[in-house]
């Protein structure tokens, strides 16, 4: 039985030390495009953080009860030596994109002002490198099931709070006298790896 | 006076619009406005309550690191001593050969030889830090057109003093020139950027040669070894073996330090921030002056009180780093220079006086979090700070946020 402590490390260490954009360089197409404005980056990032904390665990459950070898010996003993595991990238895509697409509706039914409120970003972050990254993240560490659902929330969670940071830095930038080559992305980059310094405080950090 | 002014204003036709040194305007200008004030006088109605400009304020800044820079040369030189009466070679470089045609005696010399000494390896890494740091500042200014600034002049200041005595050189310019064009000058130049230039010239020569800014040999200026006199700094003594390192000592030649030799500074470790003294009477002169926000400063010491005091209560053996007391944290390292100087640089800083508590609050908290459980780095402050100027505008933006609530639901009620 591992304690709490195990699961509380794992979440810093998720949200921090492996964070999904600044040590990783995940999910930097919405990263960079999304974050003109704090708003839409929190919309952005709460998106990310809903779908994640979804997703890693339901796809734990299906590498572990389907794909992975000797998955299926549940079904019957003659299975048991049955290896899925190449099916991987296109059953964790198919999951997600399900998963994204019944919660749209879920949420459209039910939360009307979380769905508007999350607009056109559900059915983007479907094909947001993060989300699939930490799917392939949990099957490479073998996270348990509660561990992937840690995992999930706290990469999302860290990932959130890299876009922020980078909106309310570009909102500050608004009157900056940047040289002109420069400007819009450009500036961006530098900033995303002036940032994933700072980020590397905590690269060593072993919890 | 009137002769220079006279002379100034003959050439002030070559640089202005029109004239043949037009491109190089302001490197004149710099040079007027360092000489005399600005003779342009506010005709309408304005809001000044005091003639503090930014060349003023940059300038008391340089004023409160002069004792610092002092301790630096001192000792720089009291290390170096120290270890040569235990054994350990003088360092093997121009500097000493220098020091010894100067005449001077390290081992039975006193404050005079000490501070020659140490003033041979900091003023070379300051001269390399204005020339090569300036030349940047300066070519970006004739480009761009704006006005050379004496924010350059405290960036300078503060880079040589979180350096390494025996750094070399080239690392030097290199840093310094990375700090000023990546730092800062891609941004908009002063007042634009948003890492504090010096700490990210700093942390880019921490991540790019890590050999020659860290570890056990490069703190003091002598050649130093493992097993003769060992060159590492307290911090890295107590990240092995806590409290009990620091009493103890790790060698026969090396013994314990006490508090105090702590808090005056007579400790191994980058060239400037060992003393907690002097960042002190420099603390009084920023606070006194009104540069620097004291709330940072407190948040800082609030934070770091917090952080050391949960880990005092989880830890399990009094010898661990963990069992370290505030106080301690507070003298060993970077800390007060970290708190003091770096921290409460007013562009990457948080604007409202709300985030600042905040800021520095969590500058200490994750200064003292990184100190004891990250093995990789023993001198945290730095990175702790660059950590929280990514969110320096994150924390300004939900404090005006909430500024802007409350007041509407005053208004509305």
């Amino acid at each position: 039985m591992v304690g709490l402590e195990h699961y509380l490390s794992l979440f810093v260490k998720s949200v921090f030390v492996e964070n999904m954009a600044l040590a990783f360089f995940l999910g930097m197409c919405s990263f960079l495009a999304c974050s003109k404005k704090v708003e839409t980056a929190v919309g952005l990032g709460i998106a990310v953080v809903i779908v994640q904390s979804i997703t890693v665990p339901m796809n734990q459950l299906v590498y572990s009860f389907l794909l992975r070898k000797g998955a299926l010996s549940w079904v019957s003993a003659g299975l048991g030596e049955v290896d899925l595991s190449f099916l991987g990238f296109l059953t964790y895509i198919g999951t997600i994109a399900a998963a994204v697409q019944l919660l749209e509706m879920t949420l459209d039914r039910y939360v009307p002002a979380l769905y508007v409120a999350l607009g056109v970003f559900l059915p983007l972050i479907t094909v947001n490198c993060v989300i699939m990254a930490g799917s392939l993240f949990m099957v490479e560490r073998d996270y348990t099931f509660a561990e992937s659902a840690v995992f999930g929330f706290g990469s999302g969670v860290g990932w959130a709070l890299a876009i922020i940071a980078l909106a309310s830095i570009r909102e500050r930038m608004k009157y900056s006298n940047v040289p002109p080559g420069l400007r819009g992305l450009g500036i961006t980059f530098i900033l995303t790896g002036l940032m994933a310094i700072g980020f590397m405080t905590f690269s060593g950090i072993q919890l | 006076m009137k002769a220079l002014r006279n002379i100034l204003d003959k050439q002030a036709r070559h640089f202005e619009k029109g004239g043949k040194l037009e491109a190089l305007y302001p490197l004149w200008e710099a040079g007027d406005t360092f000489l005399f004030s600005l003779g342009k006088v506010t005709r309408t109605a304005s809001h000044v309550r005091d003639g503090a400009d930014l060349k003023r304020i940059m300038i008391t800044v340089v004023v409160a690191l002069l004792p610092c820079m002092f301790m630096a040369m001192f000792n720089t030189g009291h290390q170096a001593q120290l270890a040569v009466r235990q054994g350990a070679a003088l360092w093997d470089g121009w500097q000493t050969s220098v020091f010894t045609a100067l005449g001077f005696d390290l081992v039975n010399g006193g404050f005079i030889a000490c501070m020659v000494y140490g003033a041979l390896f900091f003023i070379p890494v300051y001269i390399v830090t204005l020339a090569a740091g300036g030349t940047a500042e300066v070519v970006f200014c004739i480009v761009r057109k704006h006005e050379v600034n004496e924010g350059f002049l405290v960036t300078s200041a503060l880079f040589p003093l979180i350096l390494p005595a025996t750094i070399p050189l080239w690392q030097v310019a290199l840093g310094i020139l990375f700090g000023v064009v990546i730092g800062k000058e891609v941004f908009g130049g002063v007042g634009m950027n948003i890492f504090n230039p010096a700490l990210t010239a700093r942390a880019f020569l921490y991540f790019a040669y890590p050999t020659e800014i860290s570890g056990d040999n490069v703190w003091i200026a002598a050649q130093t070894s493992a097993d003769g006199y060992s060159g590492a700094t307290w911090l890295a003594i107590m990240k092995d073996a806590g409290m009990d390192g620091l009493r103890n000592g790790i060698s026969e030649v090396r013994g314990g330090i006490t508090w105090w030799e702590s808090f005056i500074g007579l400790e191994p470790g980058s060239m400037g921030e060992t003393s907690a003294l002097f960042c002190l009477i420099g603390a009084v002169i920023l606070i006194a002056t009104g540069v620097a926000s004291w709330r940072i400063m407190l948040g800082g010491l609030v934070g770091s009180a917090g952080a050391a005091l949960l880990f005092n209560a989880f830890a399990h053996e009094p010898s661990s780093v963990f069992a370290v007391p505030v106080h301690w944290h507070w003298v060993l390292g970077g800390f007060a220079f970290a708190i003091v100087f770096m921290a409460t640089d007013p562009v990457s800083a948080p604007y409202t006086d709300t985030g600042r508590y905040l800021y520095g609050f969590l500058i200490g908290f994750l200064g003292i979090l990184i100190r004891e459980v990250n093995p990789a780095y023993a001198g945290s402050w730095m990175l702790s700070i660059l950590f929280m100027n990514m969110f320096s505008s994150t924390i300004d933006h939900y404090v005006v946020r909430a500024n802007i609530k409350r007041r509407l639901a005053r208004n509305a009620a």
